[in-house]
């Protein structure tokens, strides 16, 4: 398939904020590895099942139980903006 | 040999219990190499001298009361800062992390503290393990200690740099794509990917969570497996994690390879592998069968196709795993003005190095609707068919061998500014992480520019018993002993 | 003038009640403290993973099965990606094409007309964080200054249920919710609070011409805390559907939001983008295996089923109405079932306990449990109107009277003289005293007019200072009037 790609909106949908140069280089550079990639779609994969995990296991499960919490200190003296023991961000809207 | 940092973890275990020396020595000895190597190789972005000597007295304590916690007890060793260290700064080697200090440790880490190793410092890597020459890293480059005009390999260089120039006795790294097997091979040091799952992922900072295996680097087999064996089991803190016993991987190393059935995978024997690595590994074939190997050509046609497969499936996750590193909770958050959205956006900008960002936009672009079906979709079924092709090697030979990187290291900024040429770098290690295999490297002989050589030992899920025992095998038919200049001469600090 | 059919779709997450969270061993119930039930799994550190909570499983599935879903034995989970900063790892860890439940029914009843809605989909994920808006605005998001965060919520289970588009109705649809939530209470697997949030419904309504079969563009209204406001709420949607689209108007789709104050909803999202996911299955877990052997445990821990409950009790001649106020407590339904047996009429029985009982309780702003009222007290009290020892006024005196804790009911009847007499040694003596005094009466009743016979009752009854059961009282008096000519 050709391959097209809105970079912006991908830059968007990543929330990296990148100016319109680097965002010209960027799609220049995944045109690049695309062709490469689409190699992939050459490949005959009828009937394939996909893998998305290596080993064939199943639900690794842990049992309802209450285990320790971190200490609210040492989290959020590793925080960008705290207030009232809770995370601060800017406005939302 | 006259210094302490040259010997194995083997060799400075047993001198250890004969009370001969102590765990500080080891740790001063290593401590001195590095403060000669540091200056040239740039393997660590943190020394934690303070928490290595506490650790090592405490080492020497309990073996003093009788307490053996084991064959890595009072060993110095080095990890890859993208392993959570609690307390200790972790930053994966990016901008946007720079600071972080973990309030936990990864389940490896913790697992190395109870088998006493003495934990030195944590080294340097392309950030968030993205790349193949550590030149990616946000904090400077690391050099190879056999030419510091080469890359290390990537992405754990500064672990492998550190292991090779003998600034750790053995150190950690995380394999995705080849990062620990492809390094230990320009390095010249032993360097394996265990069985996906079988070390929990529980504190490595996520890169490709399907592919991600942490793994160790040594001078010898037998201290790979020392390394793995204390790292290695089920842990409750990864769902991925394999239950049931541990096996007994270094059960073998001393069998040979008598009457053994080992492939020579074809499609990794020709086109793109540097000659002189090419004959090398054929001389290391032909050592095996003369020890009684039956060494056979295998075919396994979806291998051509995994390196584009995995350019797909490692950016797709990727891109949602480093979604977290958004200036909210922990690393860097940007001054510029605006709302949340903003902040986030130009938080990451300003964060993360311009691989990092490639691979993000790649993945998500994978993921969007439209094409996913045409990427990651069709990326996932290749991924099936390279398993099918290990399935059915699997069921004719108990090895595969390869080259472990197509070409000895490269000269640093030599491939930074093309990425498909630098992702090359993997095309012999990726089938291994798609397939979820054990694979380990070995080194077997310098080029004709004195830069070392690694060979590819791949096996079955949780075949790491008959890998090491061939590993082990071409670890006494090669003899390698050579060691970088750096190590062995007295090279004044810069 | 165009007739508008209303087409609802409910989207309903109900959080479960585990110990522990969905992916991490932090606790679901924790306290005011911000940011104390936290550990790096919750807050997305780096190097953290999820580890699923079986019991959470266990959970999702016993919903499925009460709303007789399919159970898939193979399903997974996928990362549902998009940024939002009460969503730690900024995707949520969800399912998408194989949920562990789907194709569903749930039959709910309005004003005795019944309706079977489709159950889509049910699927489990986790929550997000809590977001506190500081601004002038009083806690709105569109006009606060800055945003606080607590994730002690962050990572509870929740299992979301989608409906079909079967809904008609606001009344339906608060009776679809209002049956999901008394389900769900009567699984054990939530506490279903609507006010605190541990159950939330999203409403997705359009309307359209009747006879149109295809769709209107819908909305999605959110912040509903009480049945009474998602029945409102998607009133008032329908209606301004109805107006925008009668007064030439379109509908956008958008994401509305429920103000209770001013009981309309208004438009949420600020700019509207076409939001893109980016699903795909998770690798840090593995396939969910949900075998016919462990389904087939967890039907067996199922107890019946509230509309079972309801048939159970009606079968017993209980009203409806009566029957789905009896079952929604279980204090209540418990009493009536222990209360059961020979001679008690279950109807009265349950007549006390939904009306004389509860306003009892509310009146005097008690428990149940600490009045001493027990099912013997109710089997004792049945039995004695049964019997007729008590009319069924006095058994409302002495129900009062044991709910104030004065004692058991006989004891009672029998201190306050509420007994009936219907010893009909005494009510002949009574009857054969008042015929002897009302010769006319008698006479008049003899020769075919019955109009004194009311009158003779009276007569009995005040002789026996008003204690005779007046069904013996009646058949005494019938047996003398006609038998002795
Ligand atoms: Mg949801
Ligand atoms: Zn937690």
């Amino acid at each position: 398939m050709p391959v097209e790609i809105d970079i912006a909106r991908v830059a968007h949908l990543a929330r990296i904020a990148l100016t319109p140069e680097e965002l010209e280089t960027y799609s220049a550079q995944l045109l690049d590895i695309l062709e490469h990639a689409e190699r992939v779609q050459a490949l005959p994969t009828e009937g394939v099942e996909p893998t998305s995990h290596p080993l064939a296991m199943v639900n690794g499960f842990r049992p309802d139980e209450i285990g320790p919490c971190l200490d609210p200190e040492s989290f959020l003296s590793q925080a960008p903006d705290t207030e009232d023991s809770r995370f601060r961000v800017p406005r939302i809207l | 040999m006259s210094d302490l940092a040259d010997l194995t973890i083997t060799e400075a275990g047993k001198r250890l219990r004969s009370g001969d020396i102590t765990s500080v020595d080891l740790l001063d000895a290593v401590t001195r190499r590095a403060s000669v190597t540091e200056s040239h190789l740039h393997a660590f972005l943190t020394l934690d001298g303070e928490g290595a000597r506490a650790s090592a007295e405490r080492a020497d304590a309990d073996l003093a009361k009788g307490t053996d916690h084991g064959p890595l007890h009072g060993i110095p060793v080095a990890l890859k800062d993208n392993m959570c260290t609690i307390g200790v700064e972790t930053t994966a080697s990016s901008k946007i992390l720079k600071g972080w200090k973990p309030p936990y440790d990864g389940t490896a880490v913790a697992r190395l503290k109870a088998a006493g190793a003495v934990i030195t410092g944590k080294t340097n890597l392309d950030e968030f393990a993205m790349g193949s020459s550590t030149e990616n890293s946000a904090f400077g480059e690391t050099r190879n200690p056999w030419s510091t005009d080469h890359v290390p390999g990537g992405s754990s260089g500064g672990s492998a740099a550190a292991a090779a120039v003998g600034s750790a006795f053995g150190s950690f790294g995380s394999d995705t794509g080849g990062s620990v097997r492809q390094p230990a091979a320009l390095c010249g040091v032993v360097g394996m990917k265990p069985t996906y799952g079988l070390v929990s992922r529980y504190g490595l900072i996520a890169f490709a969570s399907s592919l991600d295996q942490i793994g160790p680097f040594s001078r010898s087999v037998e201290d790979s497996v020392a390394l793995l064996g204390a790292t290695a089991g089920w842990d409750r803190y990864d769902a991925t994690s394999i239950k049931g016993p541990v096996p007994n991987f270094g059960g073998s190393l001393t069998t040979g390879v008598q009457g053994l059935k080992i492939g020579i995978v074809k499609e990794l024997m020709g086109e793109g592998i540097d000659p002189q690595v090419l004959a090398a590994t054929i001389a290391v074939a032909d050592k095996l069968t003369d020890a009684g190997a039956h060494v056979v050509e295998i075919s396994m046609p979806s291998t051509e196709y995994a390196l584009s497969a995995y350019y797909l499936i490692a950016p797709a996750e990727c891109s949602a795993n480093l979604a977290r590193f958004d200036g909210v909770r922990f690393g860097h958050r940007s001054t510029v003005e605006g709302t949340t959205e903003d902040m986030m956006a130009h938080s990451r900008a300003e964060g993360f190095g311009p691989e990092v960002v490639r691979r993000i936009l790649l993945g998500t672009y994978a993921l969007s609707a439209g094409y996913y079906d045409a990427f990651y979709g069709q990326a996932q079924k290749v991924r099936t068919l390279v398993r099918n092709d290990f399935t059915s090697a699997y069921a004719q030979v108990d090895v595969l061998i390869s080259p472990t990187s197509p070409t000895t290291a490269f000269r640093i900024g030599e491939r930074a500014v093309d990425p498909i040429a630098m992702y090359y770098s993997d095309v012999c290690t990726i089938p291994s992480n798609l397939s979820g295999d054990p694979a380990i490297s070995v080194p077997i002989g310098l080029d004709d520019e004195g830069l070392p050589i690694g060979f590819q030992i791949m096996a079955p899920a949780l075949g790491e018993e008959v890998m090491y025992q061939v590993a082990a095998a071409v670890e006494r038919l090669v003899e390698f002993d050579q060691r970088p200049a750096l190590a062995t001469s007295e090279v004044a600090p810069v | 003038m165009t007739a508008w059919e209303a087409v609802i779709g409910l989207e309903t997450h109900v959080e479960l009640s585990t110990k522990s969270k969905m992916f991490c061993s932090c606790p679901t119930d924790f306290g005011d403290e911000p940011n104390t039930a936290c550990c790096p799994v919750c807050l997305a550190l780096p190097g953290a993973l999820p580890v699923p909570n079986e019991e959470a499983i266990a959970g999702i599935v016993k919903i499925g099965l009460a709303l007789e879903c399919d159970i898939n034995e193979s399903s997974l989970f996928y990362r549902k990606n998009y940024f939002y900063p009460d969503l730690p790892k900024n995707y949520q860890i969800s399912q998408y094409t194989f949920p562990v439940c789907e194709h569903g029914t749930l039959d709910v009843d309005v004003n005795g007309e019944p309706t079977v809605v489709g159950i889509t989909r049910v699927h489990m994920e986790e929550d997000t964080g809590k977001s506190s808006h500081i601004g002038d605005g009083g806690g709105r998001i569109h006009d606060a200054r800055h945003t606080l965060l607590d994730f002690n919520r962050a990572g509870v289970p929740l299992v979301e249920v989608v409906t079909e588009p079967d809904i008609r109705s606001a009344e339906q649809a608060r009776a679809y919710a209002a049956e999901l939530q008394r389900i769900v209470l009567s699984l054990g697997v939530s506490d279903a609070r609507l006010e605190a949030g541990s159950m939330r419904f999203d409403a997705n309504v359009s309307v359209r011409p009747v006879g149109e079969t295809k769709l209107g563009t819908r909305t999605e209204t959110k912040n509903v805390n009480s049945l009474r406001s998602l029945q409102r709420a998607i009133s008032f949607e329908i209606d301004r559907q109805i107006q925008v689209l009668e007064d030439g108007g379109s509908i956008v789709q958008e994401t509305r939001h429920w103000n209770e104050d001013t009981g309309a909803t208004t438009s949420m999202r600020v700019k509207e983008e076409s939001e893109d996911y980016r699903y795909f299955q998770d690798p840090d877990l593995l396939p969910l295996e949900v075998t016919a052997a462990w389904q087939d445990e967890i039907r067996s821990t199922i107890t019946a089923l509230p509309a079972e409950r309801r048939v159970a009790i009606i079968e017993q001649g209980v009203d409806r109405e009566t029957a789905v106020i009896l079952v929604d407590s279980d204090e209540l339904s418990g009493l009536f079932a222990a209360a059961l047996g020979d001679g008690v009429p279950a109807r009265t029985v349950a007549l006390w306990l939904t009306g004389d009982v509860v306003a009892y309780l509310r009146r005097n702003e008690v428990e149940l449990s600490s009045t001493g009222l027990t099912s013997e007290h109710l089997a004792v009290l049945g039995r004695m109107v049964d019997s007729g020892d008590l009319s069924s006024s006095a058994a409302k005196e002495v129900l009062i009277a044991v709910l104030d804790g004065d004692g058991g009911p006989g004891e009672i009847a029998d201190d306050r003289d509420l007994l009936q007499v219907s010893d009909t040694g005494a009510i002949e003596e009574a009857v054969d005293a008042v015929l002897a005094d009302n010769a006319d009466a008698l006479e008049r009743i003899r020769s075919g007019d019955m109009k004194p016979f009311g009158f003779l009752v009276g007569q009995v009854m005040r002789h026996m200072g008003g204690k005779a059961d007046p069904s013996v009282v009646r058949s005494v008096l019938e047996e003398k009037t006609t038998d002795s000519r």
